[in-house]
């Protein structure tokens, strides 16, 4: 497409055009009427500045008769500048005055109205004016000729002509701006952007679009798909990431599951290894079936189709039937588990979820105290500690222990599915405990945190709080 | 016992029949949603194992179907979709239990059994159980065997009652986990091993009768073993 073909397709140059139009017919017409209310008053002044001088050239006729109107003609003819002034008789033949040729048939317009007459006077050559005359019978059939050039409504017109063309170059002249105005301003970041998708669809998918700052609406529009993209961006990489672990995670035990069924079978040793194999096989494909399972399930709750179960829930009764279900595990361990909770702890969630999230950061918590308290032995080392708090709108829920911790610059990583930071490659799990916490988290408008309890991980859901006391609706529901 | 199962899946339908019958029940099987209906509604069974996803008709509206005919066999619904809001539809179809695939043969047997004497029991609950010396109150929230008192936190009592109201009969941990503790997640660690050790700590120790056993690669049973 060519450029100009683009221009015209554009909509703010044809909206541009057609305002231009509406000018342009809007200016013609104020410059017409302006004309011709002109030119009629012009021609109405010439028409009475006749009518007065007849009335004058009458009232010398009354007094003095004959010959003091052929003396105040001649008076008048004679003057530089003069209108036009004849008296004929009544064949048509002139007796005085300035004009050298004007059409007879004149003559018989004696309705005592002025009309347009052309005429030459005398002594200026061929040149043909035109003037409004009007003519007045006098006594015998005798006719006096009054009148009065209006060459000058021709000026007029040629003002008019001028404005005009005026007109239609100032209508050029702003067309041509507002082309660059647009090509400068519209069409070319419309283009830009354009071409920054066009290479972001080819595959690249770190460009963004320009923004100027200058804060216009393309800006807004920019900024506001930069940010689409980087998301965008982010699921993709998640995505690619979750089938590279996916691959690894699962084809792993899988390798290892067919091997071992495949060196059975070629041992020959009969049905006691048989049986041990067939075994340990049920025994992989739970744990890969389990490892899919969080897998859906984290899909599921990011998708956040699991929304439509969530009810009132009080957070506090949650934490504490958590830590009723692991207070013999982490006993066992030889830990000690503890729950401090502030009152009720309103918020509107999926239960189950809230539970499952917490019981893995317990699960967490137990195998890594359960690691370093076996060298330190102190009371503090050996204690996991449950918390629920509200502040300022908020409910934070706390899973803190005192193992190894995290450090600051895997915190961000461990969230991620499949990560198993390196330090606990040698204990057993999915790698899907804690990405599972974040997006349950997500689902619930709220944050997974990990912070350092110094020393040990303090792993904390934050979470918007529900049914506020302010509202009655909100206590009843609180009650129930 | 008498079990229906509405499967299409021919050989994992095949592979129950197979194995239910082993365990010493009559099980038949429909391989899709108009049949399975139509075996439900001309004989008697003690149980029904529904598949979710059925041809020529929806597993749940199977279901519903019967149950607004009046039909109260208790049903266990069978789903590769196996998740919260999946199990919530189910059961408000009208199912009595849920099991996600793919599923232990042993935890379907435990739940099959247990709906079958839910059924026959006639849902008209016993104040007390008893098994062997180990008697249960439920009004009285008391637990004594040989007459003597066994003080019991109030989670470890529910484990009790749930244990010996399926009292014969293997219970999985999922099936405490669900029961007990109202959770359908996979918890990771065996934390129910650790809650029936616990428990059985304080019922069995000291007395020469273990009446707290433990099913290999399937769950718990309590049963009397001089019986």
């Amino acid at each position: 497409m060519t450029a100009l073909a683009k221009l015209f397709r554009s909509a703010a140059f044809r909206v541009s055009i057609a305002s231009l139009v509406v000018f342009a017919v809007f200016a013609g017409f104020i410059v017409l009427y302006i004309g011709n209310r002109a030119s009629e008053l012009y021609l109405s002044q010439a028409e009475q500045a006749n009518n007065e001088e007849i009335a004058a050239l009458a009232d010398d006729y009354r007094a003095g008769g004959i010959r003091l109107l052929a003396m105040s003609i001649q008076e008048r003819a004679l003057t530089p500048g003069a209108s036009l002034y004849v008296l004929t008789d009544a064949l048509g033949t002139t007796l005085i005055g300035n004009v050298a040729d004007f059409p007879l048939s004149v003559l018989g317009l004696t309705d005592g109205i002025s009309h347009a007459v052309a005429y030459r006077l005398i002594g200026e050559g061929a040149e043909t004016r035109e003037a409004m005359v009007r003519v007045f019978v006098l006594a015998g059939g005798l006719r006096l000729v009054v009148g009065r050039d209006i060459g000058e409504r021709s000026q007029i017109w040629a003002v008019v002509r001028d404005a005009l063309w005026l007109v239609a170059g100032l209508v050029i002249g702003l067309g041509l701006l507002s082309w660059w105005f647009i090509w400068r301003t519209v069409l070319r970041r419309v283009d830009a952007m354009a071409a920054t998708s066009q290479h972001i669809m080819s595959g690249d998918l770190t460009r963004r679009l320009d923004v100027t700052g200058s804060g216009d609406e393309f800006d807004r529009l920019a900024a506001s798909l930069n940010a689409m993209l980087a998301r965008i961006e982010q699921l993709l990489v998640g995505l690619k990431e979750v089938s590279d672990n996916i691959a690894h995670d699962l084809k792993t035990p899988l390798t290892r599951l067919r091997n071992r069924v495949e060196a059975s079978l070629r041992s020959g040793r009969g049905e006691p290894e048989y049986r041990r194999a067939l075994e340990a096989t049920i025994e992989d494909s739970d744990q890969l079936i389990r490892t899919f399972d969080a897998l859906l399930r984290i899909a599921r709750v990011e998708s956040a189709s699991v929304g439509d179960e969530m009810a009132p829930v009080d957070a506090a009764e949650v934490l504490r039937d958590v830590e009723e279900l692991y207070e013999p595990v982490a006993e066992e361990a030889g830990l000690g588990l503890d729950v401090v909770v502030e009152g009720p702890l309103p918020l509107f969630g999926n239960r189950e979820l809230i539970s499952q999230a917490l019981a893995n950061l317990v699960d967490n918590a137990i195998k890594y105290a359960a690691l370093s308290a076996g060298g330190a032995a102190s009371d503090d080392a050996a204690r996991v500690t449950l918390r629920g708090e509200r502040r300022d709108g908020r409910i934070r829920l706390s899973v803190i222990d005192r193992g190894p911790g995290i450090s600051a610059a895997d915190r961000a990583r461990a969230v991620q599915r499949f990560v198993r930071l390196e330090s606990s490659r040698t204990q057993p799990g999915s790698g899907l405990g804690l990405s599972l916490v974040a997006a349950v988290a997500r689902l619930h408008a709220g944050t997974l945190e990990l912070g350092d309890a110094h020393p040990g991980l303090a792993a904390t859901l934050d979470l918007p709080a529900a049914w506020a006391e302010v509202s009655d609706g909100g206590r009843r529901l609180a009650a129930e | 016992m008498r079990v229906l199962i509405i499967e299409d899946d021919r050989e994992a339908a095949a592979y129950l029949v197979k194995a239910l019958r082993e365990a010493g029940h009559v099980a038949d099987h429909a391989a899709d949603g108009e049949q399975g209906q139509h075996m439900a509604e001309s004989a008697p069974y003690d149980v029904l194992v529904v598949d979710r996803m059925l041809p020529r008709r929806d597993g749940l509206a199977v279901i519903e179907a019967l149950r607004s005919a009046g039909d109260t066999t208790p049903v266990l619904i069978l789903s590769a979709l196996g998740q919260v809001d999946d199990r919530v539809k189910g059961l408000r179809a009208g199912g009595d239990d849920y099991l996600p695939k793919p599923y232990a043969f042993s935890e379907l047997l435990a739940r099959v059994e247990a709906l079958a004497r839910r059924s026959r029991s006639g849902g008209e609950a016993e104040t007390v159980y008893r098994v062997g010396d180990l008697e249960l109150d439920r009004l009285r929230h008391e637990v004594r065997r040989r007459g003597v008192e066994i003080p019991l936190q109030p989670r470890e009592f529910r484990l009790l009652e749930y244990l010996m109201k399926h009292a014969g009969q293997v219970v999985t941990r999922t099936m405490l986990l669900e029961n007990v503790w109202d959770y359908h997640f996979d918890p990771q660690t065996n934390v129910i091993d650790v809650h029936v050790s616990r428990l059985r700590s304080k019922v069995d120790k000291g007395f020469d009768a273990p009446l707290l056993h433990t099913v290999r690669g399937a769950g718990y049973m309590i049963r009397d073993g001089a019986r």
